[in-house]
């Protein structure tokens, strides 16, 4: 509360100072280092127009950020632009009718053909009007390994999760963290989907969280997969950090030897002068045959505004998101992949360039976000928690837990 | 309003009744208006905005099917009974030495009163720190030669709650401690001079003597102390986040995770009227004993 008091009170002065130039306040939850160096990229573009970028980082992640955004909107106070993931949770802003439809510009710039995937502009539309601007993919699918943790260990660095596991005693042996994980739940839940659709396949991920067959949630496909969740929370024992950033440091310092987190893991990498395949290594799909990759990532959404000098403004930064150039100086910044198909990335990384392979290949899939309401991820992301805790939580309790919420999922 | 020869029930001390309107209208509008809307819309399944689609009690039978809810209620039953009991003993224990008419007693006052000048966040934090094995408290009793040392109260599951309720008692404590101060000096000093004449020990005089006597010292520190257990909610946010897993959730933090995080206000005002109930099923009786049936002296 004091913090939203805090956020009003400096929103009403920023206000009551305004320029020439049309200010405009963006609220974000990109505070990570790699992240706020890509956000700088957005508002340095920004600001070449004559505008002026007010930048409202909310730190904390988003789930601490998108309950301060909606209480703005929703109470009548709202910012210039806004961060959200993807997907639905601004479903309802929407059907509110308190979000301004972007139709124009999107047709004035071509975005229709442009967008690549498709799905990502889908995602955007409801009733056949555009409400928001995807500004990057970012794919949940990745192992991060500390390639020094397994030499430390005098093991060669796994290709797949199977054999990451078998590793798990040795590395234990040498003294090394075998699977960093943050605490925030989240974070396990965002590993356990992994395994879903790496060792379950596309067709299971589709069938738990597309159709919602609570009947396949308990049967022995999913049992395979609470295994190796099991055997996960094994090797994540006495990984005692919250943020995910802390978690990827320990990677990135050797203290532990693999993270799977998404894509913007790789831009804690980049910041601390790491190269892909000599110093850390990435394996798309944890390492199994034929990834997927998910089409998750961040959109700007542009609340309904008063002020025509300020809607005109809007119009403005929609336009300099999607420009080919600040696609690329912030996507390489934060280590996510362009929503457009027709950028240079030839100064993309070689884990990038991984990613960027699968998405042409259209080895895309809707992430959770888009396929399940932030209700069933916060009943999920409980349990997940819980389960990871926990050991006296047996995986076949779990799957009982889990196929319950699968079943009254919306 | 008609005219009368007597002046009016309504109109007698007429600026203290216009004064006491804006409050009156804040506890008639916001308080109990924001109630029953609340109660109201717990009946419906209100996802990110509020709507009057009613679903009747699922979202209470959701609430109670819930594992985190139950173990949310488990957490403040605990942290209720032992903070309530040790804030009271701790503060009263330390008021008693304090009035024992020792040098140094403002410092030690001071002392003592300090950590309440710190919100829960920061108390969350540092208390966090503190019970961190790597670099508190086990690592320090490790470095002195204990290797087998262990104290990580927030991270098992089992004990999570004491780790909680040591900091709530660190920054909470000193405030007691100065309110029973208060009503120790509030005492006839004759009194004490009574009871030494009459050879009582002294442990007994402050027990059978001292302590009815400061009675209503007693019932304000209670609801204080009370209140503060109800809304428990920053501290968990700072020093746990509600972990390991969910095994330090509390309700109030059960409520805000669903009506802003989950997008699902009905949910989160199900909960918060079961908290409004469990509160009145303490308050009102007690209210009852305290304030009806006896006439205002």
């Amino acid at each position: 509360m004091k913090l939203m008091t805090a956020l009003l009170a400096a929103s009403a002065f920023c206000g009551a100072t305004i320029a020439n130039a049309t200010d405009l306040e963006v609220t974000h939850w990109w505070t990570s280092g790699g992240e706020s160096a890509a956000v700088k990229e957005f508002a340095k573009a920004f600001d070449a127009t004559g505008n002026h970028w007010v930048d409202g980082a909310i730190a904390g992640s988003g789930d601490t950020a998108r309950p301060i955004m909606v209480s703005r909107i929703t109470g009548g106070d709202p910012m210039g632009a806004t961060q959200f993931n993807h997907g639905r949770q601004a479903e309802e802003l929407v059907q509110a009718g308190l979000m301004r439809n972007l139709d124009d510009v999107a047709k004035a710039e071509h975005w229709a053909d442009v967008i690549n995937p498709k799905s990502l502009l889908e995602g955007c539309t409801y009733q056949g009007h555009i409400y928001c601007v995807p500004v990057n993919i970012h794919a949940w699918q990745w192992l991060w390994l500390s390639n020094a943790a397994f030499a430390k260990a005098n093991l060669p660095v796994p290709a797949n999760w199977e054999e990451f596991v078998a590793d798990g005693p040795a590395l234990r042996k040498a003294g090394i963290q075998p699977l960093a994980l943050g605490q925030q739940s989240w974070q396990v839940t965002g590993l356990f989907n992994n395994l879903i659709l790496a060792l379950g396949g596309k067709d299971l991920y589709l069938k738990i969280f597309q159709d919602k067959d609570a009947k396949v949630a308990a049967g022995p496909d999913m049992a395979k997969i609470f295994k190796a969740a099991d055997d996960a929370r094994q090797l994540a024992q006495g990984s005692n950090v919250q943020d995910w950033n802390q978690a990827t440091n320990m990677v990135i310092t050797a203290k532990a030897a693999a993270q799977s987190m998404g894509d913007w893991a790789q831009g804690e990498f980049q910041v601390a002068k790491q190269v892909a395949g000599k110093d850390y290594t990435c394996l798309p799909g944890l390492g199994e045959p034929n990834p997927y990759i998910t089409t998750g990532g961040d959109s700007i959404y542009f609340p309904k505004l008063s002020d025509p000098a300020k809607s005109a403004a809007q119009e403005v930064l929609a336009k300099v998101m999607l420009s080919p150039a600040t696609q690329v100086a912030f996507n390489l910044k934060k280590g996510s992949m362009p929503v457009r198909g027709d950028v240079d990335l030839s100064t993309a990384n070689d884990c990038m360039k991984k990613g960027l392979a699968i998405l042409k290949a259209g080895n895309v899939i809707k992430s959770t976000d888009e396929l399940i309401s932030p209700d069933t991820t916060t009943q999920i992301n409980d349990l997940m928690s819980q389960f990871f805790n926990d050991m006296s939580i047996t995986p076949d309790d779990a799957q009982k837990k889990f196929a319950a919420i699968i079943g009254t999922a919306n | 309003m008609p005219e009368t020869q007597r002046p009016s029930q309504l109109l007698r001390n007429l600026n203290a009744k216009v004064a006491s309107v804006p409050m009156i209208l804040t506890a008639m509008f916001v308080f109990v208006g924001g109630t029953l809307w609340t109660v109201l819309y717990s009946f419906t399944d209100s996802k990110l905005l509020p709507r009057l689609h009613f679903v009747g009690l699922s979202q209470y039978d959701r609430l109670w099917s819930t594992a985190r809810w139950i173990v949310s209620i488990e957490n403040l039953a605990i942290y209720g009974v032992l903070s309530l009991v040790f804030s009271l003993v701790i503060g009263f224990v330390l008021a008693a030495l304090l009035d024992q008419k020792i040098r140094f007693e403002n410092v030690f006052r001071t002392i003592f009163l300090y950590p309440f000048a710190l919100s829960f966040i920061v108390t969350g934090l540092v208390w966090q720190w503190i019970l961190n094995p790597d670099f508190g408290v086990q690592h320090i009793i490790r470095g002195l030669g204990f290797s087998k040392f262990v104290f990580d109260p927030l991270y098992n599951q089992e004990i999570v709650i004491y780790g909680v309720l040591i900091a709530g008692l660190w920054q909470g404590t000193g405030l007691i401690m100065c309110l029973m101060l208060a009503g120790l000096r509030g005492i006839d000093e004759e009194i004490w001079k009574a009871a030494r004449v009459d050879g009582i020990p002294m442990w007994k005089t402050y027990i059978f003597i001292i302590i009815p006597m400061m009675r209503p010292v007693f019932i304000t520190t209670l609801v204080i102390i009370a209140s503060g257990i109800v809304k428990l909610y920053d501290l968990i946010v700072a020093q746990t986040g509600g972990g390991p897993g969910i095994s330090s959730e509390v309700p109030a933090k059960y409520v805000y995770d669903f009506m802003f995080r989950a997008q699902n206000l009905g949910q989160g005002f199900a909960a918060s009227t079961m908290m409004l109930l469990a509160v009145a099923i303490v308050i009102i009786p007690w209210a009852y004993l305290e304030f009806g049936g006896k006439k205002r002296g």
